[in-house]
């Protein structure tokens, strides 16, 4: 992965020098918290409901043992020992002073690590597929760019105070794993008559008003991409709207302005900038990208006998290999998922110990690197098949073997409400309630793939839009309660869920899962996943299990208040 | 007077801006004399008229007035001030790097408006030569730390506009 040189390290200790300062001007009282808020923003710090939540950014979801071994000793150090990882690969720590932050901060510039932009109003870090470089529907590995991106995205002086929040997430897969449909920026590398360029797609996002994304430019060839960026921000940063930060995402802008009318003004600015200072250069492409070769893997059978054996006598291992353990482009090697989704915890969480695990398993028998996966699990990428069976009991003890990677258990959930100050209602309870309903990992598995997304409001963290059942909480008159989508779906296709109807209280929630599980039980042809069972009858089915025998629309408002 | 911070010092700043009240138009404004900032639209109605005082001319920008509009009028202006609403309203960031990058306008280019301590290293970056820093904030502190926050710049602006990666050593 991408060492440091002296101007990266050198960035960030004049990052934490420069906080410092800002937090010590804070507390003088030199800074207003309005003045101060915007700069802590632009370092990962919230002030949330019990304490200050602190963001700290994993570029593109890579992470080494060393990085996780700092992560896992400020989670000691300065948390309640344990992390969040979130659904854009970042580490979210729920209760630290802000005192310390400047601390944190040192440490984390130990081994490379920072909170830069994090938040606020400017350009977040870059994520993309968890199984870049490994993935065996890889063209393209999209890792040196997202470094590249990084770099000229990191201390922007002309887009540090957009409109809002602004993300870019890069493919290089023929499947998409990085929502790129659903990015303000979604970038898709693919190659034309040998030659690397980028699809370029804006205005998508998740969120109050979710948009699919539309394609700006069918093929940039891959030295624009930094100019022909800059030129989509600078669009966005004079004429996105800052009247109300609900209309401010690129995604109203290009809806306002109409596909054709944003890419003329963004191809108008291009002129004055293509091929200008910061096209790429292959010199500098290729320094990047010297970070990103291939590991020295071993030459090995494709298929290994011991791994066969194990199987063979052991049920839950199977299981976890077949629902955990993904192709790999090298022969022999694999990607190896660690379930963050243990029944009964909240998803997405890990502990200080399980960090150190994943490290010595890292170091071990993975070239010293892990990935986290926008589903908020912990990927090693490059494990021999003859180590699974070695992986698996050892990660087994710290309870990252979960065999439910892509089933209806492997919830995605923000914080919620139990912890975020913007949450409507508590998200993780809902998820753990789901998960006791369905605690039969037989069942589960039997189920096949189905993803359940949960966001606590409609700020989306949860991507419950995109999940092929979908969960928002929302706030009726001061009660908690949530509504249900259906049908939506991440990947290529990628789509928007349907809002079934009336929302329900949390102590419906599992009762109204079970519902729509037996729909598709019912209706399913052999063959068939969820998606594909929905997609076949339709929503009416699920409808009409899910309200049977409940009053609808005014009947349903008479009667609450009855009660 | 007020006090700008231009050149790593502060210094009493000459010019005036002109400021419509409530019920005055910019075709009967009575135009003053002496260094003056005009709002785009005075200058848009009067240009003639500001030209024939024969003293420094200069535009004052809001955040949402388009460079584009007085692209042939550059030469004209011996400083052009960029208004900052709000200091989280970064629009004027794009403004100063237009008239430098697209239109290499060589004038003094002022930040004014909600001028603070954090944001000058960004706003010297992007093109802007005066600050008019606002009258609570230290211009000392300023002077000392607001400008050399950081020792490198990764990405072209118009302060460098050669990219780290065109710089570093092979």
């Amino acid at each position: 992965m991408y060492q440091y040189d002296d101007i990266d390290r050198q960035f960030l200790q004049e990052r934490v020098a420069q906080f410092r300062d800002q937090v010590r001007r804070w507390k003088s009282g030199e800074l207003t918290n309005d003045e101060f808020r915007p700069l802590r923003l632009q370092n990962g710090l919230y002030v949330q409901r019990h304490a200050p939540m602190f963001r700290i950014a994993v570029p593109y979801g890579m992470l080494s043992s060393a990085q996780l071994r700092k992560l896992a000793f400020i989670a000691r150090t300065y948390d309640k020992g344990y992390g969040h990882f979130t659904t854009r690969h970042n580490m979210q720590f729920n209760w630290p002073k802000i005192e310390d932050c400047p601390d944190i901060l040192a440490h984390l510039a130990d081994v490379e690590m920072h909170a830069i932009q994090t938040s606020g109003n400017d350009i977040r870090n870059i994520s993309t597929d968890q199984f870049a470089g490994v993935a065996a529907d890889e063209i393209i590995d999209p890792r040196p760019y997202a470094e590249i991106i990084r770099q000229w995205s990191t201390f922007h002086p002309e887009f540090a105070y957009l409109p809002r929040k602004f993300k870019i997430a890069i493919s290089g897969s023929e499947q998409d794993r990085a929502l790129t449909w659903f990015h303000d920026i979604g970038l898709h590398l693919q190659k034309k008559d040998g030659e690397v360029g980028f699809r370029v797609i804006a205005g998508g996002g998740l969120g109050r008003t979710p948009i699919r994304g539309e394609v700006v430019r069918e093929f940039l060839p891959w030295q624009h991409i930094l100019s022909y960026c800059e030129c989509i921000l600078r669009v966005y940063n004079r004429f996105g709207r800052r009247d109300n930060p609900f209309k401010a995402r690129i995604k109203i802008l290009v809806q306002a302005l109409g596909i054709e009318e944003f890419r003329r003004q963004v191809d108008e600015e291009w002129a004055f900038r293509k091929d200008g200072p910061d096209t790429l250069t292959q010199a500098e492409f290729d320094r990047i990208a010297a970070h990103f070769v291939p590991p020295a893997y071993d030459t090995l059978p494709a298929d290994d006998l011991g791994l066969e054996q194990h199987k063979h006598e052991n049920q839950a291992f199977a299981r976890w290999v077949e629902r955990c353990v993904h192709p790999h482009r090298v022969a022999g090697y694999a990607a190896v998922t660690l379930s963050l989704k243990k029944h009964g915890q909240n998803p997405g969480d890990i502990t200080a110990d399980q960090m150190d695990t994943i490290a010595d398993l890292a170091d071990r028998y993975s070239f010293g690197e892990a990935r986290v996966s926008h589903e908020q699990n912990v990927v090693l990428g490059d494990v021999r098949k003859s180590d699974l069976y070695a992986v698996w009991q050892a990660a087994r003890e710290q309870g990252l073997v979960t065999p439910n990677i892509g089933l209806l258990t492997d919830i995605i959930c923000c914080p919620g409400g139990d912890l975020c100050d913007l949450a409507n209602a508590k998200s993780t309870p809902i998820a753990k309630a789901i998960q006791a309903r369905f605690d039969d990992l037989d069942y589960v598995f039997d189920l096949g793939e189905i993803e359940l997304n949960i966001s606590g409001c409609m700020n989306a963290c949860g991507h419950h839009h995109v999940g092929n059942i979908g969960v928002l909480g929302v706030d009726k008159n001061d009660s908690e309660f949530y509504q249900v989508t259906l049908g939506g779906r991440q990947g290529n296709d990628a789509k928007l869920g349907k809002v079934i109807g009336p929302s329900f209280s949390a102590e419906e929630m599992p009762d109204v899962i079970s519902k729509i599980i037996q729909v598709y039980v019912e209706n399913r042809h052999a063959d068939e996943c969820f998606l594909d069972t929905y997609d076949r009858i339709g929503v009416d089915p699920f409808k009409n299990r899910v309200y049977e025998g409940r009053a609808h629309g005014k009947a349903k408002a008479n009667e609450r208040k009855v009660a | 007077m007020a006090r700008l911070i231009k050149n790593g010092a502060v210094m009493d700043d000459g010019w005036t801006t002109l400021a419509l009240s409530e019920g005055e138009t910019a075709e009967a404004v009575a135009l003053p004399a002496g260094p003056v900032l005009f709002p785009l639209p005075v200058w848009n109605a009067r240009k003639d008229e500001i030209l024939a005082r024969g003293e420094p001319v200069g535009l004052f920008l809001q955040d949402d007035d388009r460079v584009e509009e007085v692209a042939a009028d550059l030469a004209h202006f011996a400083v052009i001030a960029v208004n900052f609403p709000k200091f989280v309203n970064g629009r004027g960031y794009s403004t100063a790097a237009l008239l430098r990058q697209r239109y290499a306008y060589p004038g003094e280019v002022r930040a004014v408006g909600e001028v603070l301590h954090d944001q000058l290293y960004f706003m010297a970056r992007v093109g802007f030569d005066a600050f008019a820093l606002r009258d609570d904030k230290s211009a000392e502190h300023a002077l000392a730390a607001g400008f050399t926050t950081f020792s490198e710049r990764y990405q072209g602006s118009t302060d460098q506009p050669l990219p780290a990666f065109r710089r570093r050593a092979a």
